[in-house]
């Protein structure tokens, strides 16, 4: 398959996931937001989710002050924001749109509309905000089970599951590290009631709290939920089960110059099958996190590099 | 008025509905209009959700828009096809002769059937081509044939298009939405059918392979996303199961052609390029080119890939050398030519001039080198301004523009604002010329949407209309 292909199945896959993540992130902090706080919580609810997918600065540069609807705007309509959710769904389409020959009907008509009627939403936005979060994970359900049900198992598709489960990765890893941010300044008390609502919203965030439920039969205490998000292979969204399917999908397609990114993408899934939830929180769950997320960066950097670079010689 | 005196493809003369058009009149007369409504609103969704757009140049970036499509058929019956495709073959047949001849012996300049200024000073002659032989002697693989009908019915060749004919995804795109939309016609009239277009091209893609390989591998080759033409070039590959490639996507490594994979270099046999002679190589055409490959003419030259259409086949379609065309049927096939040429008028040629600007207001003037309706002058329907403007660009570069009459093109009921009314048409059918010349029945029906307009050109607001071939 062409490198070029690749890439553009990588990246749509990759901005469908973001913008799925972008989606279940706002929804959360919405949520929050609804709960009888002060003011001053809600934004640093939401400065912490700028934060987490760096787009504080962008953010500031645009509002002066961060209310949920500022936010809302920027992340989820704003098409001069290349990280919104609108920008993701472009992208995704404009990159499908370069392949679309290798895509079947079914997925590229699915991409497609889905951009049309976000354009359509975009002019708009209304005030059931819920509904358009809705949206965005149906249509992100939608895209994966098009995949899922139309296309041939090749190489095509295994480059289309190598984007999603790497973009999951990352973005599940920053769900988590959000709670981190917003609990930094303050230090507040492990085991209130706002800490049981923001580590429950957490958890809904990654359609995780009725698994929860069932897998613990207990109260939410935050060494589960890491470990959930983490270390279990049986959660769709955890860091163990994403990881698993990126090695799964880049010993598919390995190359004559992909054995170390096979190796390291190896090495990680190891650490997080053995892995023990004492010794993550030992190093510190946020510690661990940033080193995740700089190990996710270099998988993705040299899954470029070795398969998708097709400008150069 | 130009319309009045137009043939009509559905009505004879006296209002009575022709044979080839009963079947479809009596179910177009018991169908609800507001069922055809709706119809034709579900077409432009379906149209828009796969994407069946271009774009338009010159308007902002990005801009993709809708080609009109219309839901009345039009209808040819198969003695009708008959002719045509025999005219179409055989036109095409002189066609290919008069390339190869060109870029070898020369012999119809020799024998003073073509003034050899007319050929060798054009720009779209390539002398890089000179002396290269081609498979099988083939140059223009894919023609599309323009072809008109005009007020008694007579058909006429308007033009040839043999460097990349495009809008063969509209003709099977409207026959997948007719069969959609409406399925109860086909089971009414027996229709030939045309999806088998995708075949018949890589067959013959592949016959004109590089001598001794078994299992060619065929690219086509796009100048991406932002062509008008993108959604064609994605739909064919698709169909054909074949790599969409970029310019980037291909390197020339000691004479060979090969693509970047993500397993590592494969070598190329045959591009179906999609993209013009100026872009292809670098190094030999535009130097500015970022579409094309550097040394591709080289490995082309070499024999070791197939370029098709080949480089320089605009030397036989440009609308200076059209005049000419059914002297080569005379010549390289010794035939009678079985289609006309319409009347033309070359302005470098003195009285010609002088007749066209005694009579602008009577006809079309054409730029020599222009595409896609662009340039053009429909004087009959030009203001006096305009008329006065054209004159003296004609005076400034005469060399540059022909003249015809200007042709009642046929005209189809079609659905417009007001209802049902007369539009002008033309027709493509699309001609592949490998191991053997083959051709889908019917091709591309354009319409002028416009009322009494005569241009059917996409970029000039024409749309499209189902071909039914009927056997």
């Amino acid at each position: 398959m062409l490198s070029r292909t690749a890439d553009h199945l990588y990246w749509m896959s990759r901005y469908i996931e973001r913008a799925e993540n972008l989606a279940r992130m706002l929804e959360v902090n919405y949520r929050m937001s609804l709960l009888p706080h002060d003011a001053q919580i809600v934004e640093r609810g939401w400065a912490a989710t700028l934060t987490i997918i760096g787009l504080l600065d962008a953010f500031r540069h645009r509002y002066q002050t961060v209310t949920p609807a500022n936010a809302i705007a920027f992340m989820a309509f704003d098409r001069d924001n290349p990280g919104s959710i609108y920008s993701c769904l472009r992208q995704a389409r404009e990159n499908a749109r370069a392949v679309r020959g290798t895509l079947t009907s079914e997925t590229w008509e699915m991409l497609n509309s889905t951009w049309l009627e976000m354009r359509v939403t975009a002019l708009r936005p209304g005030d059931e905000i819920a509904n358009f979060f809705e949206w965005v994970k149906d249509r992100s359900h939608l895209a994966r089970g098009v995949v899922q049900g139309t296309m041939l198992c090749d190489e095509a598709w295994h480059f289309i599951w190598l984007g999603t489960f790497l973009e999951r990765a990352d973005s599940t890893s920053r769900i988590l590290d959000v709670k981190y941010h917003l609990l930094l300044p303050h230090g507040e008390q492990a085991g209130g009631s706002a800490d049981y609502y923001q580590w429950s919203a957490l958890l809904h965030s990654v359609s995780a709290f009725e698994i929860y439920r069932r897998v613990y039969r207990d109260l939410i205490t935050p060494r589960r939920v890491a470990e959930l998000l983490v270390l279990r292979d049986d959660m769709p969204r955890s860091l163990r089960s994403c990881v698993s399917r990126v090695y799964g999908h880049l010993t598919a397609v390995r190359n004559a110059q992909s054995g170390e990114t096979e190796r390291r993408a190896g090495e990680l899934q190891a650490s997080l099958h053995f892995g023990r939830i004492e010794d993550i929180f030992a190093l510190g769950l946020h510690e661990y996190l940033v080193q995740f997320l700089g190990r996710i960066r270099d998988l993705g950097e040299r899954v470029a590099r070795d398969f998708l670079v097709s400008a150069t010689d | 008025m130009v319309e009045t005196r137009a043939y009509d493809e559905m009505h004879g003369t006296a209002g009575d509905v022709r044979e080839h058009y009963r079947a479809f009149a009596d179910w177009l007369a018991n169908t609800p209009r507001d069922r055809l409504t709706q119809k034709r609103a579900e077409a432009d969704s379906l149209f828009h959700r796969v994407g069946i757009t271009f774009a338009v140049y010159g308007e902002e970036a990005g801009t993709e828009r809708l080609i009109p499509f219309d839901i009345v058929p039009r209808i040819i019956p198969a003695q009708e096809w008959r002719q045509l495709a025999a005219g179409v073959r055989q036109r095409v047949r002189a066609l290919n002769a008069f390339i190869a001849d060109i870029y070898h012996e020369q012999e119809i300049l020799a024998a003073g059937r073509v003034p050899p200024e007319q050929v060798l000073c054009n720009q779209a002659y390539r002398p890089e081509m000179q002396g290269i032989d081609v498979p099988g002697g083939i140059y223009a693989h894919i023609a599309g044939i323009d072809v008109v009908r005009a007020g008694r019915g007579e058909f006429y060749v308007l033009e040839d298009n043999l460097r990349v004919p495009s809008g063969v995804s509209y003709m099977l795109e409207d026959r997948r939405m007719m069969m959609r939309l409406f399925p109860e016609l086909f089971a009414r009239h027996s229709i030939a059918p045309v999806e088998h277009y995708p075949d018949l091209l890589l067959e013959n893609l592949r016959s004109v392979a590089p001598a001794g390989l078994t299992d060619p591998t065929v690219v086509l080759l796009t100048p991406g996303a932002n062509n008008s033409a993108y959604f064609e070039h994605a739909f064919l590959a698709q169909q054909m199961g074949i790599e969409l490639v970029e310019g980037q996507d291909l390197f020339v490594d000691d004479e060979y052609l090969y693509m970047r994979t993500t397993q590592g270099p494969q070598r190329v046999d045959v591009i179906y390029r999609r993209i013009d002679d100026d872009f292809l190589d670098p190094l030999v055409f535009r130097p500015d080119s970022l579409l094309g490959v550097p040394g591709l003419l080289a490995a082309y030259r070499a024999g070791r890939v197939t370029i098709a259409n080949a480089i320089g086949t605009g030397v036989a379609d440009d609308k200076s050398i059209y005049p000419y065309v059914p002297e080569m049927v005379r010549f390289y096939l010794g035939e009678e030519p079985l289609l006309a040429n319409v009347p033309t008028y070359v302005l470098r040629r003195k009285p010609d001039l002088e007749y066209t600007l005694a009579n602008l207001a009577e006809l079309v003037v054409k730029e020599v080198h222009g595409a896609g309706g662009y340039g053009m002058l429909v004087g009959p329907a030009a203001t006096r301004e305009q008329l006065t403007a054209f004159r003296a660009r004609i005076l400034s570069a005469p060399e540059r523009y022909i003249a015809q009459p200007t042709l009642a093109l046929s005209s189809c009921p079609t659905f417009v604002e007001s209802g049902l009314a007369p539009r002008h048409i033309d027709l493509r059918p699309f001609v592949l010329s490998g191991r053997d010349i083959t051709l889908v029945p019917g091709g591309l029906t354009r319409v002028a949407l416009r009322a009494g307009s005569l241009v059917v050109n996409s970029s000039q607001g024409g749309g499209t209309k189902d071909t039914w071939v009927l056997e």
